[in-house]
């Protein structure tokens, strides 16, 4: 009786993995709009205060930035070939590389943790009186560095424990090579974060 | 589109797409250690935009997907750039 009602429902169970797809596009584009403004409000300033944008970008470390964005590059890479393989049925392959791509998201975090407490140890973090004592130029430009790489930093935590969900969902077969549409769209915000990255890189720590 | 067999990247696309990605990577590096003034924002938001380009057409799968979607992402991408472009007609000319 039990699994009689069990197949009538399965057969029965809306499904639209097109929709879906759609729902993830339309709150990309919410995020896109969100980091907009931060770029528009980063265009005006370095329009306004262009010598001292390249004067502070010259204390970031480029290595930092350069390591970040091999490792999201990477990660994006893992993200991707993840869900390859789950549509080609290699369910232990797939949960590899979604764990690799956690490990990435992870690493990034690591970096960013040692980047900031460097800034912050020779004291450069919002409000302090070191900054503060700044030209307008150079507080603003460190104000937007902290909000836009912070904000994209939350997007990486958001990520990995969205991942990290997923990778739950590929273990006990809730995404399975036939729905695998859950997986797809955590790649697409995944990579949306790693595109955002790929604007934040030269805008702050390689245009002087 | 979810239950029928559209295409599946091979991973080989996705390493030849993660290679260009991380050559290009090395080369907005290495330009900007010379000293190109004001070209130098254009070619580095240049190269990034290449590089969002390719993510957005291989990884996030546009390229392979309904033609719709391509339509919703340059669309959301125009109204970034009218925002963009609008703002920057009121300080042209403050300066």
């Amino acid at each position: 009786m039990n699994q009689l009602v069990e197949s009538v429902v399965h057969e029965h169970v809306h499904r639209d993995d097109v929709g879906a797809k759609i729902g993830m596009w339309l709150f990309l584009f919410t995020e896109l709009i969100l980091f907009g403004g931060m770029f528009l409000a980063y265009a005006v300033y370095r329009y306004q205060y262009g010598d001292f944008f390249a004067l502070a970008s010259k204390k970031l470390d480029v290595f930092f930035g350069l390591i970040n964005t091999l490792i999201l590059l990477t990660s994006s890479l893992t993200m991707a070939m993840s869900i390859t393989a789950i549509r080609r049925e290699s369910k232990k392959l797939s949960m590899l590389f979604l764990a690799l791509t956690i490990f990435f998201a992870l690493l990034f975090m690591v970096n960013k943790y040692f980047e900031w407490s460097a800034k912050f140890s020779s004291g450069i973090f919002p409000g302090s009186t070191e900054l503060l004592n700044q030209p307008k130029g150079i507080i603003i430009y460190f104000g937007l560095y902290f909000v836009m790489t912070g904000l994209h930093a939350l997007h990486v935590l958001i990520g990995m424990v969205i991942l990290l969900v997923m990778f739950f969902y590929l273990k006990s077969d809730v995404i399975n090579s036939d729905y695998y549409i859950m997986l797809e769209n955590s790649g697409l915000y995944w990579h949306l974060v790693d595109i955002i990255w790929i604007f934040l890189f030269p805008l702050f720590y390689l245009i002087h | 589109m979810g239950h029928g067999k559209n295409h599946i990247v091979n991973y080989s696309t996705y390493i030849f797409v993660w290679l260009t990605l991380v050559t290009l990577t090395s080369l907005t590096v290495t330009v900007a250690s010379l000293d190109l003034g004001f070209l130098s924002v254009l070619v580095a938001l240049g190269i990034a935009s290449l590089k969002a380009l390719l993510v957005l057409l291989v990884f996030m799968h546009l390229r392979f997907d309904d033609r719709m979607f391509r339509i919703f992402v340059l669309i959301s991408f125009i109204t970034l750039l009218i925002f963009l472009v609008l703002t920057f007609f009121d300080y042209a000319n403050i300066r």
